[in-house]
């Protein structure tokens, strides 16, 4: 597989009242060409920091960050984003608000209404494409947030915590249909999360990243077999790798045993 | 059940307000202050019988003066405040001379729109756009500028133009703004209307009651301003009614629609 994004020798400082704040320092990585890959550490350690850096939207203050071996500088085209937050707007249907990708770009909206439909279809939505956000639950209103980030068929999809807000339930169900889709290849995920067994379940590989300043400490494989049913999670196989990166998290003074 | 609970409301609004009215009428029958001092209800609603096409013409004036000036004070205040929005030089600049503009007395200028554009619609009508936008330049401003980050975010995501992040997220989002600044922005227009008038030229409510106080023609006076009071009341809601109809999505109308009814 080749090399999708990288980014070099990063670091991001930010002035402060305090004083300049190192949020990264020195982080290098490597999202390889179709892979699911996980950014996953605690609060405080850059990790969506790194993530908007490589969306193009806020730019690193030092080293690199490549795409298929061009600078980053504004978020490039066929790349699609998934916030913590829905950011569904109000005042649009979940329709519109799925079309919004394609108007946002100056696509034509026609060309796009019967992908919009189709996503919304798969991901359990069509009776309510003309329903407005605020008429739909919160794990309802994350799923069209899914759709409109696909809605343009990306190649590259960033997802910012994009279940943190979400209860346990709802967050398995959007687990079980991101691993899905996934399924479709193709397409290269940077997925950020603080949770070891949501990253092991979904990921590729898993970049484990630390505080005080932000870096990525170590990249683990994740070498189980897709599609990955809800109950892999219950297999010995899984809870070795989660016990894994939870020996670096308590060897990082992250966690505690 | 939502209409239900508004037509009570307006009943009993309305119940009120002849409750008042009648009592009003009560005390004139009993204490018959002198007429020049205050008439009776039944005194004014006669005077507005006698003289119908006298009372329309005139309200009509001030009605399109009114409308005018509101109208031209929302383009222009929308207008101001994307410029506002769009750069921080025309922020500064437009900002200074709003805030000087504002704390001056507008009602002195007004001799002044007197001189430059003579007795016609024209002072009135520049008066009224002077009082009435402030309240939507600086609301419409806000509204545009109080934007989710993220969606905004959003919108680079996307490769989006600003103009396109104007049209497709930010003015859709200061949509209720613009409705609470319309809101103070119809009745600012009536004042500046009636001011322009009271200076001069020879139309208008306003230039119904400075003749009839010349007068003396107390009645007169009064169902003048009961005219006016039914214009501006009627504005004031006809600008809801919109509101309602354009904005159904909105936080402040769900209720009402009986979408999120409780």
């Amino acid at each position: 597989m080749g090399l999708c994004i990288e980014v070099r020798d990063g670091g991001k400082t930010y002035a402060s009242a305090r004083g300049p704040v190192t949020a990264l320092a020195h982080v290098g990585l490597e999202v390889r060409e179709g892979e699911f890959l996980s950014l996953l550490g605690p609060s405080g350690c850059g990790k969506s920091t790194l993530l908007r850096a490589i969306a193009g939207l806020d730019p690193l203050t030092a080293g690199t960050i490549t795409l298929r071996g061009a600078p980053i500088t504004r978020p490039p085209e066929r790349m699609g984003m998934v916030f913590q937050r829905d950011v569904l707007l109000d005042w649009r249907s979940i329709r519109d608000n799925v079309l919004l990708a394609a108007e946002l770009q100056g696509l034509p909206r026609h060309a796009h209404e019967a992908r919009a439909m189709a996503l919304l279809e798969r991901f359990g939505l069509g009776d309510f494409a003309d329903r407005h956000p605020w008429e739909l639950s919160g794990g309802m209103r994350q799923r069209a947030a899914i759709c409109r980030a696909l809605l343009c068929e990306p190649d590259i999809l960033l997802m910012d915590e994009p279940f943190g807000a979400l209860d346990a339930m709802t967050r398995d169900d959007l687990n079980l249909e991101l691993s899905r889709i996934q399924q479709d290849g193709g397409r290269t995920v940077v997925f950020v999360t603080h949770s070891i067994a949501e990253a092991v379940y979904l990921s590729d590989r898993v970049a484990v990243m630390s505080t005080g300043p932000g870096r990525v400490v170590e990249v683990f494989d994740i070498n189980l077999p897709r599609p990955r049913p809800l109950a892999l999670r219950e297999t010995p196989e899984f809870a070795v790798h989660v016990a894994a990166i939870r020996g670096l998290f308590s060897r990082l003074g992250i966690v505690k045993d | 059940m939502a209409s239900s609970s508004r037509a009570q409301g307006i009943a009993g609004t309305l119940a009120v307000l002849v409750g008042l009215i009648l009592i009003w009428e009560a005390a004139v029958l009993f204490f018959a202050p002198p007429p020049i001092l205050l008439p009776a209800p039944s005194a004014i609603l006669a005077e507005l019988w006698s003289s119908p096409r006298y009372f329309l013409r005139h309200a009509g004036f001030t009605l399109w003066t009114t409308l005018a000036g509101f109208g031209l004070s929302v383009v222009l205040g929308v207008a101001l405040a994307v410029a506002m929005v769009a750069s921080r030089w025309a922020d500064r600049v437009i900002t200074t001379i709003l805030v000087v503009m504002n704390s001056l007395p507008k009602v002195a200028l007004a001799p002044l729109f007197v001189i430059w554009m003579g007795t016609g619609a024209e002072p009135k009508i520049a008066i009224a756009v002077m009082l009435a936008i402030f309240s939507i330049v600086a609301d419409v401003a806000l509204g545009l500028r109080s934007v989710d980050p993220d969606a905004l975010a959003l919108a680079r995501v996307h490769r989006a133009t600003a103009w396109r992040i104007l049209w497709k997220v930010r003015f859709p989002n200061a949509l209720p703004a613009l409705f609470v600044g319309m809101k103070v922005a119809i009745s600012f227009a009536l004042v500046g209307a009636i001011v322009g008038e009271f200076v001069g030229g020879s139309a208008g409510l306003g230039h119904v009651i400075l003749i009839a106080q010349g007068q003396f023609d107390t009645v007169r006076v009064f169902a003048a301003l009961f005219v006016l009071g039914v214009i501006g009341t009627l504005l004031f809601y006809l600008v809801e009614a919109t509101e309602r109809l354009a904005l159904p999505w909105h936080v402040s109308q769900r209720n009402q629609h009986g979408v999120l009814a409780r």
